[in-house]
């Protein structure tokens, strides 16, 4: 009685994971479909290379895709020597056990669990009004041009959305270099920068540009940090300076689904362009995971 | 005796609250090689990481007592770690040479000390892959990378890599524990042609390789030194029992 017992309660775990695994594979399927089935049509090379027309009805989406690329990449130079940094002085420097390398990770870890929102007023406060407005306070005299929201700001605070991406992923590269490889270079009288810059690094660039790419993809779709601090609902003309607002894929997403005059004759534009979003952040995770394996290979 | 190079006096080392080495007291003549023997956990490699100053890394280590180096105290306030090392090199037990090339390998520690023109790189190179015997086999490929040499010789280019810094003291923790008796031989060979020009110190846990390629012995047990002589007579009549016990094999 009591193995019977056992096996239905083993039988019943079985299927149950087996349609939770069912579940999630279906969801993901239907969302691809939905989306690849509405949004292929629309997909043409025009639509990618011509901006807007006609209250968003028409036209292209060449604004947000370029204003998305412009956005990522400032943020990649900002968050990734940065968070480079970080993550050399946690495994280099700091003392595991001490409280300042502990500070920190709980401070990296607690950025890392932010809702996405608050980041966006973080920015909104901190870089448009005391930053920016501070300059304009400061070179301009009083003018308003840096106190007000724009592709920079949105930027830097979509890089704090995703340092913790970069810090984990950095660190992690960097642990995986053998302590023997840092002890034959201090041996030879380097010094620990030294051997940080011509050993470790090198060893972990692998894992430095994964880190890199996945913060990317995040930083890529998300919206919310952007919401107050740089992207414009529609621009005639592309971003020239780092002043200037800025389209995005998401955020056009949004504000045709939500603010267009004409929500159903946007609907084709709307999947199409979450189509370019997911395969965008798509390719560039796939990349990352083909780097990662390319790289676990090498090591073996 | 010969001249000392190395004179360590009252080198006590903890790890925490553990005593690793208890009051050493060893002075090893130049120019010569000196074998550190003994049981494992000893303390005979936590004794040759002071002299590199390798245990700096480990936290939690206090270290008391002096080791002269040509008469100067290289736990002094004032010595560079940095310099001490270049005058100090070390082959670890594993092979370790870096994802770079067999010439970037070598070439690291000059490179580092600023030294960047090509031809006095490749001198060096060249010198120092010579005097680690390994040339000959590695003159055609020496931009192939040095993982895919054969263990052995990863060994033999570590040590061309020590040599390349110039260094005056050579420390060997158990360079040839990994290796087979045909490359360990040729680790020996080289052994006997450097201490000519270098002071060697290698820590073994071969009696045979200490005895056929060592000129001192000193026999450590329990983090204390129990004997320190000519190897030809601690092998062949030490004055302490453990250290007999241990040479002929009963324990350890």
């Amino acid at each position: 009685m009591k193995r019977m017992n056992h096996k239905i309660k083993g039988g019943l775990l079985v299927g149950a994971s087996a349609l939770s695994v069912v579940i999630i594979v279906a969801v993901v399927v239907i969302i691809l479909l939905v989306i690849i089935l509405q949004g292929k049509d629309r997909l043409t090379w025009e639509f990618l290379t011509s901006f807007p027309e006609n209250g968003m009805t028409e036209g292209g989406i060449f604004p947000a895709i370029y204003g998305t690329l412009l956005m990522v990449l400032i943020m990649t130079v900002a968050a990734v020597p940065f968070g480079t940094l970080t993550a050399i002085y946690m495994s280099e420097y700091a003392n595991e056990s001490s409280i300042i390398s502990k500070s920190i990770r709980f401070a990296v870890r607690t950025l890392a669990t932010v809702p996405s929102i608050i980041f966006g007023l973080f920015g909104l406060g901190f870089f448009i009004k005391f930053v920016g407005g501070g300059m304009d306070n400061m070179f301009l005299g009083g003018q308003l041009k840096w106190g007000q929201p724009n592709i920079l700001w949105a930027s830097l605070t979509m890089a704090l959305l995703t340092l913790p991406v970069v810090i984990v992923s950095v660190e992690e590269a960097i642990r995986t270099v053998p302590r023997e490889l840092r002890e034959a270079s201090l041996a030879l009288g380097a010094t620990r920068w030294q051997t940080i810059r011509k050993v470790v690094l090198p060893g972990s660039k692998a894992g430095i540009l994964t880190g890199t790419i996945l913060a990317v993809s995040r930083g890529a779709g998300e919206v919310a940090p952007i919401l107050f601090t740089g992207a414009a609902y529609y621009l005639a003309t592309l971003p020239h300076s780092l002043s200037d607002q800025f389209m995005s894929l998401g955020y056009h997403v949004y504000i045709m689904a939500t603010q267009s005059a004409n929500v159903d004759e946007t609907l084709p534009i709307q999947f199409a362009t979450t189509l370019v979003l997911l395969l965008l952040t798509f390719s560039l995770n796939m990349v990352a995971v083909v780097i990662r394996h390319r790289f676990r290979k090498k090591n073996k | 005796m010969k001249e000392i190079k190395i004179s360590t006096q009252n080198l006590t080392l903890h790890y925490g609250s553990k005593m690793a080495l208890n009051s050493i007291s060893l002075d090893i003549p130049e120019k010569k090689v000196t074998a550190l023997i003994g049981p494992s956990g000893c303390g005979k490699s936590t004794y040759l990481r002071t002299v590199n100053r390798m245990n700096d890394l480990i936290p939690n280590v206090r270290i008391s007592g002096e080791i002269l180096i040509d008469g100067l105290n290289i736990y002094d306030k004032d010595i560079d770690v940095v310099n001490l090392r270049k005058k100090v090199g070390m082959v670890f037990q594993k092979s370790n040479p870096f994802a770079k090339s067999i010439f970037e390998n070598v070439a690291y520690g000059p490179r580092i000390n600023g030294v960047n023109d090509r031809r006095t790189l490749t001198e060096i190179v060249e010198t120092s892959l010579r005097r680690a015997a390994i040339w000959e086999e590695v003159k055609d490929r020496l931009n192939d990378s040095a993982l895919g040499l054969s263990g052995g010789q990863q060994q033999r280019l570590c040590i061309a890599r020590t040599l390349a810094v110039n260094p005056e003291i050579i420390l060997m923790d158990e360079p040839a524990s990994a290796l087979d008796p045909l490359s360990t031989s040729k680790i020996e060979e080289l052994i006997f042609q450097l201490k000519y020009d270098y002071t060697i110190v290698i820590v073994t846990h071969n009696m045979q390789q200490a005895a056929r390629a060592s000129d001192y012995t000193a026999f450590f047990y329990l983090g204390e030194l129990i004997e320190f002589g000519k190897t030809k007579k601690i092998f062949t009549t030490p004055e302490k029992r453990q250290t007999e016990d241990y040479i002929t094999g009963r324990f350890g």
